[in-house]
């Protein structure tokens, strides 16, 4: 029975139990207990029971079907730890915006999901609590930094997924464990109760089966809240795609990013290409385009996230909450201590690489001068916009690769954004769909569009995935 | 912290001008909005209350926590720079001031860096940098014998205050003694109460001054090495304070030496000076635009708001009582920078009928006199048309001018109008044609023929201890003027 | 470490090779102002909700070492 239900995707259960042909608390019961016995630590919690609050799931749009949630969400009395030692056990008097807006909207929550700490990386490798696992090989990593709710919806541990994105933490991987992976328009989602990395470039998103619940679960994720001050009223409803081809779609091909020049694997490489022949047979007009500062996007990205993350991660101090370690020393060594234990690596690599851009004296050269990039490369895009509808790019260069394979070097691991991280500079809307697989492997297929072109994007993407014909099952076991 | 510096302790005066050099002093002040809500989030502002209860996710820094701007906070900050007359910016950002203290819970202080809300502008007669909008730390309590940081071991935080508006306003280097600091600073507090933004009380800390101090030789354009002079208490000890460091840096430079750039505080129990900061240790903010809040624009509606929302302010006050009523400068200063003394002199000119005015507002401090200078007048026991009238007895010569005083001051115990005061205690002024005057005059030249023969030769310092003997015998009562004159016209043949 | 950081330098720093003299920089992805709030209470968190994950709870407020105290 459970193993039929799990089959069913997010949209497929809400309609049975708003149909009054499933019970909303045995839909809740399957999963959990799957999650309960998680192997891939996709998970750093799971719920003992659906929390009581919210409408008759039977009558919510969502069905009352549970959703897994990334680790630094804010979830009221539920740890929030962001995947980091130095919020360990936290657990916020508050939740985020989006969370309470699914809850609301007939998703309780199901558990947290482990990540990157602070989103910063792109293997979960980074996590504070043990990295998490692909389930289409456990040896190999779930990409990052959404890496836990990838896993988790990979492997049917939950029905969706939301996580967030800022240089490509929902679309890669989502892509690496053969997921659909959505970052909206910059604004569209609240990050109020958000964790924050980065301000400007965090956006929340869904990681779902397919296309059609990545739109649901975002319809009901989306709108303006008072309570962050960028985000944006979306100029009109989201719609569930149903489009049946690609006719009317001008499509354009960066060069810059899906030559060599990214280091796209042959595999990876191969499957774009067999995805592009099948838009082409759906009616797209596909050609080549150019995105000119493109490859300086990864170096703006890692001048503006760490410097915003530096200053964002300033409050983890040990004054109020979280870890404090030597509280009985002086205050200096109690600051440093605490985030000197508290802190990854790769955490303190970012907040050093920011503190020394935003410097005195190195402003201009570093901080300023990658926020003129960021310009050029939003100009790029706009331009790009007006000839085509929408933009295609593997979402990785590569397939998911073995833990430990990229710790060496940061820039081989910073290298997994390369396609992503132009769309999160210009803040516009970009979606990752499985494609095919690669040795085994899945690959993913990402479309991007100009600002508040998501109905279209989910259109586009709605009909390349029936096309494509993607079976997961396998992951779920 | 480094050990105190002994001061070169503060002379009653400076000497700058004897020897050719001059003080430079600008100001830094920050102002506490006393809006209903924070800056950034909806916490109510209170004081006094149980520590850490007037707090949220925001102005506590929790993780995932954002700020959201206090339009009110925006309309006061653009009254305080139309006030100036500075260009108010119809785009201004905020941005991130970082570092680490325990008041400051996010590790940032979200301020305004190099594109303000105002620039330019001026009051009275110091130029105005520019003033810009930022929040208020949180409070940090000390635990140690004398409750001050030197010596604790341990820090207590409360939360409350942090979050709330603070306005800063920065003036141009145009203030040249401690004086004129002081006196400067009483309009420019005077201004923002008129304009109701601010508590503007020191003893509260919802006004905030330090101070910025150099010398240099007088006549030179170029600025010597500034001091950094902070957490003053009162505009007194911000006097004393700036005196002790003008007088520091004028021995430094006398003695061959250079000002050091520092951070001095200024105790004013023992009148010496401590360095806080040199300037080795200056810190480095990383200033970069707020990304959680985008650029803050101010539209014609909210310029008009805040435009329609000034009342006279002070410094136009004092030039309409000088120049259209008539009062000194000093009178019409006095007067017009304690917005309540204004309020009341007017409604006291009102009632008065054609009563000159300069001859009524020297009535206003006699007043204050006897209620103290904290109280307002119009709470008083003396009704402005009182004040008035008794004005009128005096220049009508019903009541001399001693009489009215002690007058006053009755009115100023039980209220009531003062013809039926006066009259009850015995207090009207015995009239000129009345004999017993006359006698009185004929009493006082037979005690003093001396001061008479005087008086015939033209010596009119002599009629004092004349007229002084007559008032004396009525108890104040004479009219001094016409005790007077009826003593000329006694002595002085025609 | 330091070696990392300068390597991940080393191939940031080629953005100084772009001409980029009449570009304005991105300071917000956004084309709007920032929306001002009424000047209205909300509700606060009540205090022990404040102070339930004080690392030293002192009284009602925050303890912490003291910016005054001496290095140890």
């Amino acid at each position: 029975m459970t193993a039929a239900l799990v089959q069913l995707t997010a949209a497929q259960a809400g309609a049975r139990v708003r149909a009054r042909e499933l019970d909303p608390r045995e839909l809740f019961e399957a999963y959990r207990q799957r999650a309960a016995t998680d192997e891939l630590n996709a998970f750093t919690w799971v719920a003992e029971a659906p929390a009581a609050a919210g409408p008759s799931p039977a009558d919510a749009p969502l069905g009352g079907v549970p959703v897994a949630v990334k680790d630094l969400f804010c979830t009221e009395g539920v740890p929030s730890q962001a995947g980091s030692r130095i919020l360990e056990g936290y657990r916020p008097p508050y939740s985020a915006t989006v969370v309470e807006r699914l809850t609301r909207a007939g998703a309780p929550l199901l558990g947290k999901t482990n990540q990157d700490e602070f989103a910063m990386g792109s293997s979960t490798e980074n996590s504070g609590f043990g990295p998490a696992r692909n389930p289409w090989d456990r040896a190999r990593v779930p990409g990052g930094s959404s890496g836990g709710s990838a896993a988790a919806v990979a492997a049917g541990l939950a029905p969706w997924a939301i996580g967030t994105d800022t240089g490509g933490s929902i679309r890669q991987p989502a892509a690496l464990c053969g997921v659909v992976g959505f970052k909206p328009t910059y604004g569209a989602c609240s990050r109020y109760g958000m964790i924050a990395f980065a301000s400007s470039l965090d956006q929340a998103g869904p990681l779902t089966r397919d296309v059609t619940d990545a739109a649901l679960l975002f319809g009901q994720m989306v709108g303006r809240d008072p309570r962050d001050s960028t985000s944006l009223k979306f100029p009109e409803p989201v719609r569930l795609p149903h489009a049946d081809s690609l006719r009317g779609f001008r499509l354009g091909i960066p060069e810059e990013l899906t030559g060599t020049e990214g280091g796209v694997e042959p595999g990876v490489r191969d499957a774009f290409d067999r995805s592009l022949e099948l838009a082409e047979k759906l009616g797209a007009a596909i050609e080549p385009c150019r995105l000119p500062h493109a490859p300086h996007a990864l170096s703006a990205y890692y001048l503006i996230a760490p410097a915003e993350a530096s200053a964002n991660l300033a409050r983890f101090d040990g004054v109020r909450y979280g870890l404090r370690v030597d509280g009985e020393a002086d205050l200096l060594t109690m600051y440093s201590r605490t985030r000197a234990a508290g802190f990854g690596l790769e955490v303190k690599r970012r907040i050093m690489l920011g503190t020394y851009a935003l410097s005195s004296g190195y402003y201009e050269a570093y901080y300023g001068t990658a926020q003129k990039v960021r310009t050029r490369i939003a100009q790029d895009l706009h331009a790009v916009f007006e000839r085509f509808d929408l933009i295609a790019t593997p979402t990785s260069p590569w397939t998911a690769f073995e833990l430990g394979a990229k710790l060496d070097d940061p820039l081989q691991m910073y290298l997994n954004d390369f396609c992503t991280v132009p769309m999160s500079l210009a803040g516009i809307p970009a979606i990752s769909i499985p494609c095919g697989l690669s040795d085994g492997l899945p690959v993913g297929f990402q479309l991007a569009g100009p600002a508040f072109s998501e109905n279209r994007l989910f259109e586009a993407a709605f009909a390349l995935e029936r096309a494509i014909g993607y079976d997961g099952s396998p992951a779920r076991g | 912290m480094t050990e105190a510096r002994p001061v070169v302790e503060g002379a009653n005066h400076t000497v700058a001008a004897a020897d050719g050099y001059e003080p430079v002093i600008g100001l830094e002040i920050h102002v506490q909005l006393s809006t209903r809500t924070k800056m950034f989030c909806g916490c109510e502002i209170r004081f006094g209350e149980r520590p850490n209860t007037h707090t949220c996710p925001v102005c506590l820094g929790l993780p995932g926590a954002l700020p959201v701007v206090n339009e009110r906070a925006v309309i006061f900050a653009a009254m305080i720079g139309l006030a100036f007359g500075s260009d108010v910016a119809r785009r201004s950002l905020f941005h991130r001031k970082n570092y680490f203290y325990p008041d400051s819970p996010k590790g940032y202080q979200i301020s305004q860096y190099d594109e303000p809300l105002c620039r330019g502008g001026r009051l009275g007669d110091v130029r105005i940098h520019r003033v810009h909008l930022e929040e208020d730390a949180a409070k940090l309590e000390h635990i140690s014998a004398s409750g001050r940081i030197h010596g604790s071991e341990r820090s207590v935080v409360d939360f409350n205050r942090c979050g709330t508006p603070l306005v800063e306003i920065v003036t141009e280097p145009d203030l040249r003694t401690p004086e004129q600091a002081r006196e400067w600073l009483t309009l420019l507090r005077a201004t923002l109460r008129a304009l109701g933004v601010s508590d503007v009380d020191m003893s509260q800390g919802s006004l905030r001054v330090d101070a910025n101090v150099s010398v240099r030789r007088a006549g030179s354009r170029e600025l010597g090495t500034k001091t950094e002079l902070k957490n003053m208490n009162s505009f007194r000890f911000l006097e004393r304070g700036l005196r002790a460091e003008i007088d520091r840096q004028l021995g430094v430079v006398r003695a061959g030496l250079t000002v050091e750039q520092e951070t001095l505080h200024f105790d004013p129990a023992s009148g010496r000076l401590t360095t806080l900061r040199s300037k080795e240790e200056a810190h480095d903010y990383r200033y970069f635009p707020e990304p959680d809040l985008m650029p803050l624009e101010v539209g014609d509606e909210l310029l008009q708001a805040a435009r329609s929302a000034i009342p006279e302010l002070p410094a136009q006050r004092a030039a309409r009582f000088e120049h259209d009523l008539g009062l000194s400068a000093g009178r019409a200063r006095e007067l017009a920078f304690r917005g309540e003394l204004g309020d009341y002199f007017e409604r006291v000119v009102a009632a008065a009928d054609a009563a000159p005015a300069p001859e009524l507002a020297n009535w206003i401090p006699l007043l204050v006199e006897r209620i103290g200078s904290d109280t307002d007048p119009a709470g008083s026991r003396v009704a402005p048309e009182g004040l008035a009238a008794l004005a009128a007895m005096v220049s009508r010569r019903e009541l001399s001018r001693d009489a009215a005083r002690t007058v006053l001051s009755r009115m100023v115990e039980i209220g009531g109008d003062p013809s039926s005061l006066a009259e009850r205690e015995g207090l009207l002024a015995l009239p000129g044609g009345d004999g017993q005057l006359a006698e009185l005059v004929e009493r006082a030249i037979a005690q003093d023929p001396g001061a008479a023969e005087q008086v015939r030769a033209n010596n009119m310092k002599a009629i004092g201890p004349l007229v002084g003997y007559v008032m004396r015998e009525t108890k104040g009562r004479a009219d001094g003027g016409e005790v007077r004159r009826l003593i000329l016209e006694r002595l002085a043949p025609h | 470490m330091a070696s990392e950081l300068s390597h991940v330098l080393d191939h940031i720093e080629k953005i100084s090779e772009l001409d980029l003299s009449d570009v304005p920089p991105t300071s917000h992805v956004v084309d709007a102002a920032t929306p001002l709030r009424r000047d209205e209470p909300e509700p606060c968190l009540p205090r022990e909700v404040v102070l339930a994950g004080a690392p030293e709870p002192v009284g009602d407020g925050f303890g912490v070492p003291s910016p005054g105290a001496a290095p140890a």
